[in-house]
């Protein structure tokens, strides 16, 4: 439950309402980036050749560690995702000793169904996406903007979640997936997809982000717009959404990453195998596959995340940095 | 304080639009409240409300009242503070308690210092270092669900697995890694750490730049080296960020569940049951309906011991960043 990810989200959002700053704002992009000139090693000691003997070296050094940690074990999947189980099993290093397989690609989407469930985990996916993006929005408005008589009152309800754990929620949670209150057993939510969204969407985190950014928008803005006859509905839809778009962008990755990882919940609340998303699946089906198989069932798994980096490698790193500005 | 704090600075910036007038009388009718925009603020909030109420504010009720019951999924009775006599006197919570303290410690050790240190590293870097911050963060994308599958295979105690071929090209005989008792939790603290070092570098990373660099010139003009500056400038500078590290940390591995239940599911002999596996265990192990009243009785007293961290952390975080 508790995924780095998430971790990152707490920190943000710990930050952006701590700090009472905007995120989004350009000055941190950049510095992550843009290094500033003078550090701990000076430039007149990056003259001296001893130093620069040793700077080369920790240069090496770091690269070769970094890539052996970082890329290694992606590397290694996606070859072993291709070579027969023997090889992997005798020689885990050697290169396609007796060919490759691309076989066992067709067969892990196929024969086990990783098409389904992949099919599956983006369907959570995208679901977590709009329900936390839509609540993280339009609460964030009411709270920031709008701003009734009562929004102190469930500010403090929403931040008050904060310090509440999400564990102590896991057993009750569970029952009112499966007995909806109200509703009783006839309602049950169990298998259905709602039951993954609908509470990853009560994230005060998100709230808080998006509470703070829009906290920070220039109100004559707003004001204009109500000068010239918008109401509240077209002031959010054509003039604060889309003036949050930085914001809406960590929310998003944030929310399908951490649908995409999530394990334990969808285990709980989706026990039918056929509407499990990967992250679930993939440890069941583990005892009756065979390993090459396994294997390229689990690079494929890593697809999407990964091209997702690769994609939006400045959202992810600078969400991941913000973090770290508590003091900034 | 929760309640009052993030609300200066969107006052500050201009009064609510729908409030009234202070002083002059206003009839409440729905009328007036319609054309306030009370109806607009309502469609609002309400998804929100709906959601909270149901998937959050409720359940944490919930648990607290569950704690002190027998309840199956048909009939709940009250049974006072015995679900709490009951699993404090439970030696497998003390178990478990002792091994997640054991997880949380040596994650400390291993995967503490480690991202500072390549942090510290990385910040000297003048080139490439977008490639450097990609390669280090990696690991935290890839799944975590398959991340503890491939290393669990990288774990084989078979000589010629993954890591035991790795340890043969020096020399070192092969290992048991996870199906031993004793090498089990170092395992996945090791897997832990990999996991989710990227994130502490990128934030290390950040946090290293906020360190005024007068302060390197002055300690180089005192005659300094490179490792002094670091031990003397760069470690007191980051102590905050440290500090607030350190309890985030500790609050996420006090919930540790993914890698003890895929990895070893708790075993071997109970080496690596953690208290969430025990929750886990106590609640949903046994598919007839578990013991609902014992495993919230478990999450609350854990979730007050996390409170508390959650709390400090929100006070020190306040207090630097408002100095």
């Amino acid at each position: 439950m508790t995924t780095s990810i998430t971790n990152a989200e707490r920190r943000e959002g710990m930050r952006g309402f701590l700090s009472r700053r905007g995120v989004g704002g350009g000055r941190k992009r950049d510095s992550i980036d843009d290094m500033a000139e003078r550090s701990i090693v000076s430039a007149s000691e990056r003259r001296r050749p001893g130093t620069r003997f040793g700077m080369s070296l920790t240069h090496v050094f770091l690269f070769v560690s970094l890539t052996i940690a970082g890329l290694g074990p992606i590397l290694w999947l996606a070859k072993s995702a291709v070579t027969p189980t023997q090889d992997t099993l005798q020689q885990p290093f050697a290169l396609w000793p007796n060919g490759i397989d691309w076989a066992n690609l067709s067969t892990a989407w196929n024969d086990i169904h990783i098409d389904q469930y992949f099919w599956n985990t983006i369907i959570i996916a995208a679901g977590a996406w709009f329900s936390q993006l839509f609540i993280a929005t339009t609460a964030g408005y009411a709270l920031s903007v709008l701003r009734p008589k009562y929004a102190p009152v469930l500010n403090a309800l929403v931040l008050a979640t904060l310090f509440i754990p999400g564990i102590v929620l896991l057993v009750p949670l569970y029952l009112t997936i499966v007995s909806p209150p109200l509703l009783g057993r006839d309602a049950s939510m169990l298998n259905n997809y709602l039951a993954v969204w609908l509470p990853m969407a009560a994230n005060a985190f998100n709230i808080l982000l998006v509470k703070r950014f829009f906290d920070n928008l220039p109100r004559e803005v707003f004001e204009a717009a109500k000068t010239d006859g918008a109401g509240p509905f077209r002031l959010f839809w054509s003039i604060v959404l889309p003036m949050s778009k930085p914001i809406l962008g960590v929310v998003s990755v944030f929310a399908i990453i951490a649908a995409w990882k999530d394990y334990l919940w969808p285990k709980l609340v989706l026990p039918d195998p056929a509407v499990q998303p990967l992250s679930v699946r993939l440890p069941d089906v583990q005892s009756q596959t065979e390993l090459d198989v396994f294997l390229a069932a689990l690079a494929i798994a890593t697809l999407i995340p990964i091209a997702m980096f690769l994609v939006f490698q400045s959202v992810f790193l600078r969400s991941a940095g913000l973090g770290g500005a508590v003091k900034g | 304080m929760t309640a009052t704090l993030p609300e200066r600075p969107a006052a500050a910036a201009a009064p609510p639009p729908a409030a009234p007038p202070a002083k002059r009388k206003i009839r409440r009718t729905p009328l007036t409240w319609y054309r306030g925009g009370g109806l607009a603020n309502l469609l609002f909030v309400l998804p929100m409300v709906f959601v909270f109420f149901f998937f959050s504010w409720s359940p944490i009720v919930q648990s607290v009242i569950m704690s002190l019951q027998k309840t199956n999924l048909l009939v709940s009775e009250w049974v006072g503070l015995d679900n709490y006599l009951t699993v404090l006197t439970d030696p497998q919570l003390g178990r478990a308690v002792i091994n997640t303290v054991y997880f949380a410690v040596l994650a400390l050790l291993f995967g503490f210092p480690l991202p500072l240190f390549v942090a510290v590293l990385m910040s000297e870097v003048r080139r490439g270092k977008g490639l450097y911050s990609a390669l280090a963060y990696l690991p935290v994308v890839i799944p975590p669900v398959v991340a503890v599958l491939l290393w669990k295979f990288f774990y084989s105690a078979d000589p010629s697995g993954v890591f035991n071929t790795v340890l043969g090209w020096f020399g070192i005989p092969a290992q048991p890694w996870i199906s031993s008792a004793v090498q089990a939790m170092p395992s996945l603290v090791l897997e832990a750490t990999w996991a989710a070092a990227g994130g502490s570098i990128i934030i290390y990373l950040a946090a290293l730049l906020s360190v005024p660099p007068e302060l390197y010139d002055a300690a180089e003009v005192d005659g300094a080296g490179i490792w002094r500056k670091v031990w003397h400038v760069t470690l007191p500078q980051l102590r905050g960020i440290l500090f607030i590290m350190l309890i985030l940390q500790v609050i996420a591995t006090a919930q540790v569940f993914l890698e003890p239940f895929l990895f070893t599911g708790g075993g071997p002999a109970g080496a690596t049951k953690t208290i969430l596996l025990y929750i886990y265990d106590k609640a949903f192990r046994n598919s007839l309906g578990g013991d609902y009243g014992e495993a919230t009785a478990v999450s609350v007293l854990l979730a007050i011991v996390l409170a508390i961290l959650s709390w400090l952390y929100f006070k020190l975080t306040n207090r630097w960043s408002t100095s």
